[in-house]
């Protein structure tokens, strides 16, 4: 569903991925992991097409990003669920707002937009803060919100940018849970951490990237040879 | 549409000042755009009125019959130049001398024969009020067997049409001036939104809108922008009117019409400013 093929990306000065290939089924849970800087981010903006590669291929749901029309992109992007270490929500917009904002934006009916966001505010266990804005939740509570805006179009993946990266231990646990959850629901996710303790908790197949190298991949038997997706 | 709407009025409610200064400095640079509008309005209007005196007058040959003359009338009122034609007969040519020149009263006193011949005062029909028409109704008139002399003021009808051109190239190259001013203005406040906005754009690009979704906003809040100023631009004009009318002479204002086309342009300004500063400042995907 994801392919890289040897990827490269290259920045004016530096050389943000090497030689990077790899490929992710359909449902996978993969960590992507490394120090800041080892290209972990440009990986996932790479598969939303914020990133365009400067060598090699990427693939995301039969789409290659380099030969996306500018029109195309949206397309894409309302396959995947994007959350962030700033969870990126708008300020002065309810939870509910925020949510059913994705669904404003890609057209949806306006009768069926109220029914979807209670449904993803409750699968996120937030259905009691609807009406509750940024500022009055908790971080962890903030980040279920965007996790939950990043679900209510059904997306074929979610893409973790160090989703637990500004919460606590406990709000840190919640949230991975439900990021578990939602994968056992059939969703892919590739979350970008460096935190290993949560890495070790599970038996997800993890990626290590070292100055934009892959170094190792645990499930990279799994895929070889790699069969053609397109 | 709804959305669209509501995305756009809430930019007004999140950047109260922001939008509150935009729509000033559009109205004022609509002000001054109206404010020569007005001017050219009512110097255009001050020239027909000038204009509207420009009239042949063709003196007649003593003794020419009164039925010869309406006949002549009748066919100079054919004319497609023409308005309209007086016949001014020998006494009432004096009678018109004697109330009208005062000072050669005891001249005009004196007088046992009257001096002064018949004629007709041919005004000329609008768009025709011109040296050019002029010239040619009277050249017309001349081939008349009983006209005496035919008189018109060539000079000044000249003069005349020569300002008429000044006061309309003037008023479009300030009109235009001023209409690209009120045009980088609005693109400004736009690109100021924009840029306010920049994160909640991203956001929208990260769920996946398309850039017209995004766009659409702005192209309204532009508009809106346009026709608030516009509006806030003919209270100003009427207020400046008010004052002149009041103090110095009676002026014309704008009729209904020109206030909604003043409105519309307003509208379109801040349309395509907006429309031009979002393609240029929206970030890339």
């Amino acid at each position: 569903m994801i392919r890289f093929q040897q990827v490269f990306k290259a920045f004016p000065k530096s050389l943000a991925l090497k030689d990077v290939t790899f490929q992710v089924g359909k449902g996978e849970f993969v960590f992507f992991t490394g120090h800041s800087g080892a290209g972990k981010s440009t990986i996932l903006r790479m598969v939303y097409a914020d990133d365009l590669p400067t060598g090699g291929s990427v693939i995301v749901s039969g789409m290659r990003t380099s030969e996306l029309k500018r029109k195309d992109i949206p397309r894409l992007r309302r396959r995947l669920g994007i959350v962030f270490q700033d969870f990126r929500l708008l300020d002065d917009r309810t939870a509910e707002e925020n949510v059913a904002f994705a669904l404003e934006v890609t057209g949806t009916r306006r009768s069926a937009i109220a029914p979807k966001v209670m449904r993803v505010l409750t699968q996120v266990g937030l259905a009691a803060k609807a009406h509750a804005f940024p500022r009055e939740m908790s971080g962890g509570e903030q980040q279920r919100v965007a996790i939950a805006r990043a679900l209510v179009n059904d997306p074929l993946v979610i893409l973790a940018d160090e989703p637990t990266g500004n919460l606590d231990e406990r709000a840190t646990r919640g949230v991975f849970q439900l990021l578990r959850d939602i994968n056992a629901t059939g969703t892919g996710v590739l979350m970008a951490t460096h935190d290993l303790d949560l890495v070790r908790q599970t038996s997800y197949r993890t990626v290590e990237l070292k100055e934009g190298a892959l170094v190792y991949d645990s499930g990279a038997e799994a895929h070889d040879p790699l069969p053609e997706e397109r | 549409m709804r959305l669209t709407l509501r995305e756009a009025l809430l930019s007004f409610r999140r950047a109260p000042l922001l939008s509150g200064l935009a729509v000033t400095t559009i109205g004022f640079a609509l002000f001054v755009l109206g404010l020569f509008s007005l001017v050219a309005l009512n110097l255009r209007q001050a020239l027909s009125g000038v204009a509207e005196r420009v009239e042949v007058v063709m003196y007649l040959q003593r003794g020419t019959p009164v039925d010869v003359v309406t006949v002549a009338i009748g066919d100079i009122q054919a004319f497609p130049e023409v308005e309209g034609v007086t016949y001014v007969t020998e006494e009432q040519a004096l009678e018109r001398a004697r109330s009208e020149l005062v000072e050669f009263q005891g001249v005009f006193a004196d007088l046992t024969d009257n001096p002064l011949p018949a004629s007709l005062e041919i005004r000329l029909a609008q768009g025709y009020r011109d040296a050019e028409h002029v010239a040619t109704v009277a050249d017309r008139l001349t081939g008349f067997r009983f006209a005496e002399d035919v008189r018109y003021g060539g000079d000044w009808v000249e003069k005349l049409d020569r300002l008429r051109d000044i006061a309309a190239a003037v008023g479009f190259v300030i009109g235009i001036a001023f209409a690209a001013a009120a045009v980088i203005i609005i693109g400004t406040t736009i690109r100021m939104t924009v840029l306010a906005r920049n994160r909640e754009i991203h956001i929208m690009r990260l769920v996946g809108a398309t850039d017209g979704f995004i766009r659409r906003p702005f192209l309204l809040d532009g508009a809106i922008k346009g026709v608030l100023g516009g509006l806030l631009a003919i209270a100003l004009d009427y207020a400046a009117y008010l004052a002149v009318s009041r103090s110095l002479f009676t002026a014309t204002f704008f009729s209904a019409g020109q206030m909604l086309l003043f409105l519309l342009i307003g509208t379109v300004l801040g349309f395509v400013a907006s429309a031009t500063s979002v393609n240029r400042h929206l970030p890339p995907l």
